[in-house]
């Protein structure tokens, strides 16, 4: 019987695009997933006829105040005619769409996969933060209309008593990665500000100030995945998949150890598995961690094993986490940075990587030599862990 | 484990009822998995590699409605995620899953709590084109539906009589079914007496709304045997989106290329060359009567435009050549949202297994599901089944 259409082999990303990351985008939320489906295929020197698959990712419907929000964005992400699906884990999408794709290719079932991720925040009314009313617990959590940034606030102040890091060392992340994004075209919050600037910002709930956090976003990222035969064909420099990692912890967020992310401790260790990685913070050369609150870069560096757990922000302070750092963390300049549709800005961190490892990342192009790179997305109440890891 | 085939080794279900008030969503998600884990034998913290759940936000009433998905299916701090779309396609990402060597026990859940939806007509509305189709404020979305079959009779030549024999056909089938609440022993002349709900179909024609989750538990060939005897094997997989929700006007009226699409892919990967002869019988999209026989032909079960002189003559019936829905369809079992190619789905694989109960067919060796997401998308879903045993 014919099975395998195609050989299952490696498989590697081979182009990356994504828009300009800024609030009220005139255009539809068709119209800039295209734009950086586009700038992928112009970039593997593909054009749509070429691909065999699409992912699509995108975090809550809502946003785009849309219903079936993959077929929504399927006109606009070259998915007519073709096998089309969306895959979704809240947060976590923006680096689960390259996972997904991952077995697209995998398998043998697609050639050629393109990966899209949008988001377009802004249209929400009055504030993104009223869609997020909608993602608790109907009968629990719901009547007691918990915000989103409580929440947070809980797991920072959590991890600021836990490892006995203070608001300050904590905001240098946010001073970082918002420098990291000056030199990054796509970027919507890029600023050369001070620990100082952080903690005057305006008190959202303690300790999260406003500049801790990243702001609401419009934009749309891209991949083209594609299998090893084919990715030789296109390109010299694929960037291969070694590694990916997703998990899901349960949804009671308040039982848990909220200093350290279970969630995506787990994912990493499946990914590096995966990878044949085993001292990643050895091994890696340049990681992506998620970073929509500053203290969540700090944590996602622990959980991704890149530092033991307590000791991230004292490597920060060091300088270990700079461009020019032992371990460069979003040099992109992070969601903090560039800033947070969400889904897009996970798949933004995977483009990043493609583009340090290809040494094509212009004036963010980190001073080390890059041969492993890992980036990870975390979603839902606190409980989706996404990981993916890439080598040259 | 990799280049095997897929086999299916358990399923489970709970609910196809028109209102399931004494559970919530999570309890049927967990009732349904743990039956499907409780045939298949796998242990879901042990052996169950990825856990797929497939939901979408609105329909649920909760932005980011995949956080629920870990805990009632077992899928807590293990590889878990959800496909916002029909059942069916979240098999597919279990082929892949299962094909690309990453895992070798995949669970699919899917459901639909309907009844607990104030404002279905709105959420349909919010799945049109914001700037093209929603200010047009059509009223009832299953105009759409409508069109499509004013369409197909114009192209095909056949007559309401042909759409109402479907309603006729399936929910009667239906009668035989425990899982088939809208099942009911009607006539051709009531169904063309009653009054029409969407032109050209009354409302016998339209399927109702039912409350539903199914879980399918798949492996690859290396380990299902080690679990259960009870294989049916899941040949082929094939999926595809013809327009983005809500631009009908870029739609092929009368006509589902989507289906089209995904049946090619389905039978190249099932090796399956001549569809009419190999097929046993089939589970089709029927959420509107005219979809039985646009389904027939789009999946080549039936030469074009030739569908409505097969049911005539009485092939598709229960004990024709070519059984379609012998379950009753979605007209006998309702929409259960997501869960709708799901419960196709999990009837093929009964029929394949020999335990369909009352509603069993002599002859069921190889099956092809189909599902549509219904109004306004077009995508669709489709899947090769079959089993070893002699039927």
């Amino acid at each position: 019987m014919v099975s395998n259409l195609f050989v299952k082999d490696r498989v590697a990303i081979v182009g990356a695009g994504i828009t300009t990351f800024m609030r009220r985008a005139l255009e539809t939320p068709r119209e800039l997933a295209w734009e950086a489906a586009r700038q992928a295929l112009d970039q593997a020197g593909l054009t749509l006829r070429d691909i065999d698959c699409v992912v699509i990712g995108s975090a809550p419907d809502t946003f785009d105040g849309v219903h079936m929000k993959g077929e929504y964005l399927a006109d606009g992400s070259g998915a007519l005619n073709k096998p089309m699906t969306r895959v979704y884990v809240g947060g976590g999408t923006g680096v689960f769409v390259p996972v997904s794709a991952w077995w697209h290719a995998a398998s043998g079932l697609c050639r050629t996969v393109l990966a899209v991720a949008e988001e377009k925040m802004s249209p929400a009314h009055p504030h993104p933060q009223y869609v997020f009313r909608y993602i608790w617990d109907p009968i629990i959590h719901r009547p007691l209309e918990p915000n989103l940034i409580w929440i947070f606030a809980m797991e920072m102040r959590r991890y600021m008593a836990k490892c006995g890091a203070k608001k300050e060392d904590i905001a240098l992340v946010s001073v970082k990665n918002k420098r990291n994004a000056l030199d990054n075209p796509a970027a919507q919050v890029a600023a050369n500000i001070t620990v100082d600037d952080v903690l005057k910002s305006e008190l959202l709930v303690w300790p999260v100030n406003e500049l801790d956090i990243s702001p609401v976003t419009d934009g749309a990222a891209a991949l083209v995945i594609t299998n090893e035969n084919t990715a030789r064909q296109v390109t010299d420099s694929p960037v291969w998949i070694d590694g990916i990692g997703f998990t899901l912890d349960n949804q009671h967020w308040e039982n848990r150890e909220l200093a350290f992310p279970r969630y995506l401790n787990y994912a990493a260790r499946m990914a590096y598995r995966m990878a044949g990685i085993e001292r990643p913070w050895k091994e890696i050369d340049v990681a992506e961690p998620y970073d929509p609150f500053d203290y969540k870069e700090l944590h996602h560096i622990e959980g991704l094993m890149l530092a033991r757990p307590c000791e991230a922000w004292k490597l920060l302070k060091e300088g270990y986490f700079e461009r020019d750092g032992e371990l460069p963390t979003s040099p992109s300049g992070g969601l903090l940075g560039v800033g947070n549709p969400i889904a897009a800005a996970g798949l933004m961190k995977v483009a990043e990587l493609f583009w340090q490892l290809r040494y094509e990342a212009g004036k963010r192009q980190v001073k080390k030599p890059v041969h492993k790179a890992v980036a990870n997305a975390w979603g839902d109440l606190m409980q989706a862990g996404t990981v993916i890891v890439l080598s040259n | 484990m990799g280049n095997g085939r897929v086999a299916v080794i358990g399923v489970g279900f709970y609910g196809f009822r028109p209102s399931t008030p004494e559970v919530s969503f999570q309890g049927m998600m967990f009732e349904s998995s743990h039956r499907a884990y409780a045939e298949a034998d796998v242990d879901p913290r042990k052996d169950i590699d990825v856990f797929v759940d497939c939901q979408e936000d609105m329909w649920e009433g909760i932005a980011i409605t995949d956080e629920f998905a870990p805990e009632p299916i077992g899928g807590a701090l293990r590889p878990t995620f959800t496909v916002s779309g029909d059942g069916l396609l979240g098999v597919a990402h279990a082929y892949m899953l299962i094909r690309s060597g990453l895992a070798n026990v995949v669970a699919v859940e899917s459901h639909g709590k309907p009844s607990e939806i104030k404002t279905l007509q709105d959420i349909y509305y919010f799945a049109m084109d914001p700037l093209h189709i929603r200010p047009l404020s059509t009223g009832n979305p299953f105009f759409i539906a409508g069109l499509d079959a004013q369409a197909y009779m114009s192209r095909t030549g056949a007559r309401r009589e042909h759409l109402a024999m479907v309603a006729v056909k399936n929910r009667n089938n239906g009668l035989r079914n425990d899982r088939a609440p809208y099942s009911s022993r009607i006539s051709l002349d009531e169904v063309l007496s009653s009054p029409y709900a969407v032109y050209p179909m009354t409302r016998y024609e339209m399927a109702g709304f039912s409350d539903a989750s199914v879980t399918v538990v798949l492996a690859s060939e290396d380990v299902a045997k080690k679990f259960t005897d009870k294989v049916v094997w899941l040949d082929g997989v094939g999926y595809s989106t013809e327009v983005g929700s809500g631009s009908i006007e870029w739609h092929q009226w009368g006509r589902m290329p989507s289906m089209r699409n995904a049946a090619l892919m389905a039978y190249k990967l099932a090796g399956l060359s001549d569809p009419q002869k190999d097929v046993s019988f089939a589970e089709v999209e029927d959420r509107f009567s005219f979809m039985e026989l646009l389904s027939a032909e789009e999946l080549m079960l039936s030469p074009e435009g030739e569908a409505h002189k097969m049911l005539e003559a009485g092939e598709f019936d229960f004990d024709g050549r070519l059984p379609l829905n012998p379950s009753g369809g979605s007209l006998a079992m309702g929409v259960s949202l997501e869960a709708t190619g799901l419960a196709r789905f999990l009837e093929a694989v009964l029929q394949l297994r020999g335990e369909a109960g009352a509603h069993q067919l002599k002859e069921a060796r190889r099956a092809v599901v189909a599902s549509w997401r219904g109004v306004p998308t077009y995508t669709s879903a489709v899947a090769v089944l079959s089993s070893d045993v002699e039927g």
